[in-house]
């Protein structure tokens, strides 16, 4: 048998091996610092100038003379989009992990597996500029153009011009792009799950839907939700794609009243303006502002998702999380 | 006779490196020239930066196409040697880029292309009526207006979708500078500037993402570089001249009529650029809605950070041969070469460009230290030696 002979401790290697981590630890934290720091500083021309009207108010003129910023409609369109894509792509991701975990042959899994995994690493561009050249097309001609002249008269939804470059397209391509995101997770967690778990509800006579209902799903609800919430983390600070797809209106008409009306997110309308935006000026603020806003909400997410995942957890110990 | 052997090998071992850097200081030194902005202009300077660097293969050119108002931002930061952008400098952008000369270097013309099943380019518009559709007062193909310039047309009883720039862009500065100026009510409710506030219409980013609106859209119309519409086929309008009696098709001869038409009243090198326009400017051949790309250089390179003044002397002759040799590959890539009055401009304002204010120097410092040393040397040795190469000290 071999011996582990520990040599005598050096305090000075301990000390700098203290700070060393140490440092690691506080980088996190002082880049969080940093960027709060950065974002509202370069922001605070326009809180001065517009108040809480940048948060309530809907113009976007960005016209030297006649400047006025507001980002209601960006915000509505971010939590629009991502809400929409969440409603699609949550269920189809969990029936994934579903399957995969539950009900998919051997052979089928691993390989499943795998591809969903290479799917979560699709550039987003990617997704966007097929989304933009492709997908599209057969969005506006199948599903828009009927929907629209069944019931666009009707129903404020459906109503507008389908062109294929709207809300709705953006939201389908944003679930498509998180459902890989969600569905790997949920897999890992469900099988995560102690099989006698499974094996005590098959005991007592119970379907495959049993089982998964009485074992898996009250065993990795915690991390099912921790799952969702990062593939929601994603669809909110998604960028290019939506970029590409959803019109990218301003001002007012970016307000989403219809699924077939363009749009416009935090996210988008600082790609599209940032590049050109005049160093130091009003419209510098304005895109740094939503920036500062898209900061807080990706951090109001996450609290919520911790809050969520741990109230859960106390209910049910020794659940696993992502 | 050993010892004056080693002497002279002494000598020899000191000027052979003094000649070879000031050899290399003279020619074969090669440079980077750091510039950025504009993304427009990026497929001619790309051209440019290789056709040059053939000619000089001691000179690279390192363009990073980040946007015209992130160029300016390196410009402030006085990091690149110059900066392209599609749109002149603005008062407050000069403010902080003080003492910048403003060199056009290539022209651009924006087409109204549209996408109406059954009819190709051709299309007659007035300025005006451009300006109503893309304000959502004229709405249907078939509008009076339109139909009053295009008798025996037969037009659709179809919405008009409009489509524009999503992203910052000196093309939507140029359209609406143009919009701007034909028709007052555009001025007012909609105004001039990269980004604008849009009544209707969808917008994508880039040339290429209006183009493909455009081309997958029936019933849709943009404002598309006279590039892009090309490449894409696309179905253009003809649109009336600033004289007001015909109707010109966008080709690069009638933007190059237009911009010659503005070449002699554009302001001083470092003058005041920013009120600078060249759409619908007189003659009959004249295509109307066009605009100036530019290159922004510190008059003064020394401020530039890690500029010597041969490198200076470099971006000068770089500059003289893109307004120069440099525009008969414009037209390849479809953009206007500039006339004749810009290009002698162009020359009088890259001859304002300096480095410190001095005389650049024969010398580069290291070769003329090492050189000194060298001679110092010889003199020393060959007096220690005894030869009889220099007067004894």
């Amino acid at each position: 048998m071999e011996t582990v002979k520990l040599k005598g401790g050096s305090p000075i290697f301990d000390k700098i091996f203290k700070i060393g981590v140490t440092i690691a630890g506080t980088y996190v934290l002082a880049i969080i610092v940093l960027i709060v720091i950065q974002l509202t500083t370069n922001s605070y021309q326009i809180w001065a100038q517009e108040g809480v009207s940048f948060l309530t108010g809907s113009d976007w003129n960005a016209v030297e003379g006649s400047e006025s910023y507001g980002a209601a409609p960006y915000i509505a369109g971010t939590f629009v989009t991502a809400g929409i894509a969440m409603l699609i792509g949550v269920p189809i991701s969990i029936g994934i992990a579903m399957f995969l975990s539950e009900l998919a042959p051997k052979f089928l899994r691993s390989v499943l597996s795998f591809v969903v995994e290479l799917l979560a690493a699709v550039p987003s561009i990617i997704y966007g500029l097929w989304g933009m050249f492709v997908f599209r097309d057969y969005i506006r001609d199948w599903i828009e153009t009927p929907l629209n002249s069944a019931l666009g008269n009707n129903v404020i939804l459906f109503s507008g011009t389908p062109f294929g470059l709207d809300i709705f397209t953006a939201s389908v391509v944003l679930a498509i792009m998180i459902i890989p995101t969600i569905a790997s997770i949920s897999r890992e967690i469900m099988i995560a799950v102690p099989s006698s778990q499974r094996e005590a509800a098959f005991m007592l006579g119970a379907t495959k839907w049993e089982v998964f209902k009485m074992a898996v799903i009250p065993y990795s609800k915690s991390g099912l939700i921790g799952a969702s919430i990062l593939g929601l983390g994603r669809a909110v600070g998604e960028t290019m794609a939506i970029t590409l797809l959803i019109g990218n209106a301003t001002g007012q008409s970016a307000f989403p009243s219809s699924l077939f009306a363009p749009g416009q997110t935090l996210s988008s309308i600082i790609a599209n303006e940032f590049p050109e935006a005049a160093n130091g000026s009003l419209h510098m603020a304005a895109l740094i502002g939503c920036g500062l806003i898209l900061f807080v909400i990706a951090i109001t997410i996450n609290i919520v998702a911790q809050f969520l995942v741990s109230k859960v957890l106390k209910t049910h110990q020794g659940a696993v999380l992502a | 006779m050993k010892k004056t052997f080693l002497a002279v090998a002494f000598m020899l071992l000191l000027t052979v490196p003094s000649v070879i850097l000031y050899a290399n200081a003279q020619s074969s030194q090669s440079y980077t020239i750091t510039a950025g902005g504009s993304t427009f202009v990026f497929p001619l300077m790309d051209t440019w930066r290789v056709q040059y660097n053939n000619l000089h293969s001691n000179i690279k050119l390192n363009y990073q196409s980040i946007g015209s108002g992130a160029g300016i931002k390196l410009l402030d930061q006085k990091t690149v040697d110059f900066a392209a952008s599609d749109a002149p400098l603005q008062p407050s952008e000069q403010t902080a880029a003080a003492g910048t000369v403003t060199i056009p270097e290539s022209i651009g013309g924006i087409t109204i292309s549209y996408n109406l099943p059954g009819i190709d380019k051709g299309m007659k518009l007035t300025g005006p009526v451009i300006a109503q559709i893309f304000m959502g007062s004229i709405t249907m193909w078939n509008d009076p207006a339109i139909a009053n310039l295009n008798p025996g047309m037969n037009l659709p009883s179809q919405k008009i979708l409009t489509a524009h720039r999503s992203d910052g862009s000196g093309t939507t500065y140029a359209f609406t500078d143009y919009l701007s100026k034909v028709y007052p009510q555009w001025k007012t409710s909609v105004g001039q500037g990269k980004t604008v506030p849009w009544p209707v219409g969808t917008a994508a980013p880039g040339n290429a993402g209006v183009a493909n609106i455009v081309k997958s859209t029936p019933y849709a119309c943009g404002y598309v570089e006279l590039a892009y519409a090309y490449q894409n086929n696309m179905s253009y309008a003809f649109v009336q001249n600033a004289d007001g009696n015909a109707f010109v098709e966008p080709t690069i001869d009638s933007v190059a009529a237009d911009a010659a038409a503005a070449a002699t009243s554009l302001p001083a090198p470092d003058g005041d650029w920013s009120k600078v326009s060249i759409v619908n400017q007189p003659g009959s051949n004249s295509y109307p809605i066009s605009t100036l790309t530019y290159v922004f250089v510190y008059k003064d390179l020394s401020q530039v950070s890690g500029e010597t003044s041969d490198k200076a002397q470099e971006v000068i002759n770089f500059l003289n041969w893109i307004v120069t040799d440099g525009q008969k590959y414009a037209s390849t890539l479809l953009y206007v070469p500039l006339p004749d009055a810009m290009v002698k401009a162009d020359q009088n304002a890259i001859s304002e460009i300096r480095f410190g204010g001095s005389a650049v120097p024969e010398f580069g410092p290291i070769a003329t230290a090492v050189l000194a040393i060298a001679i110092v040397s010889i003199i020393a040795v060959s007096a220690k030696t005894g030869l009889r190469l220099a007067p004894r000290l």
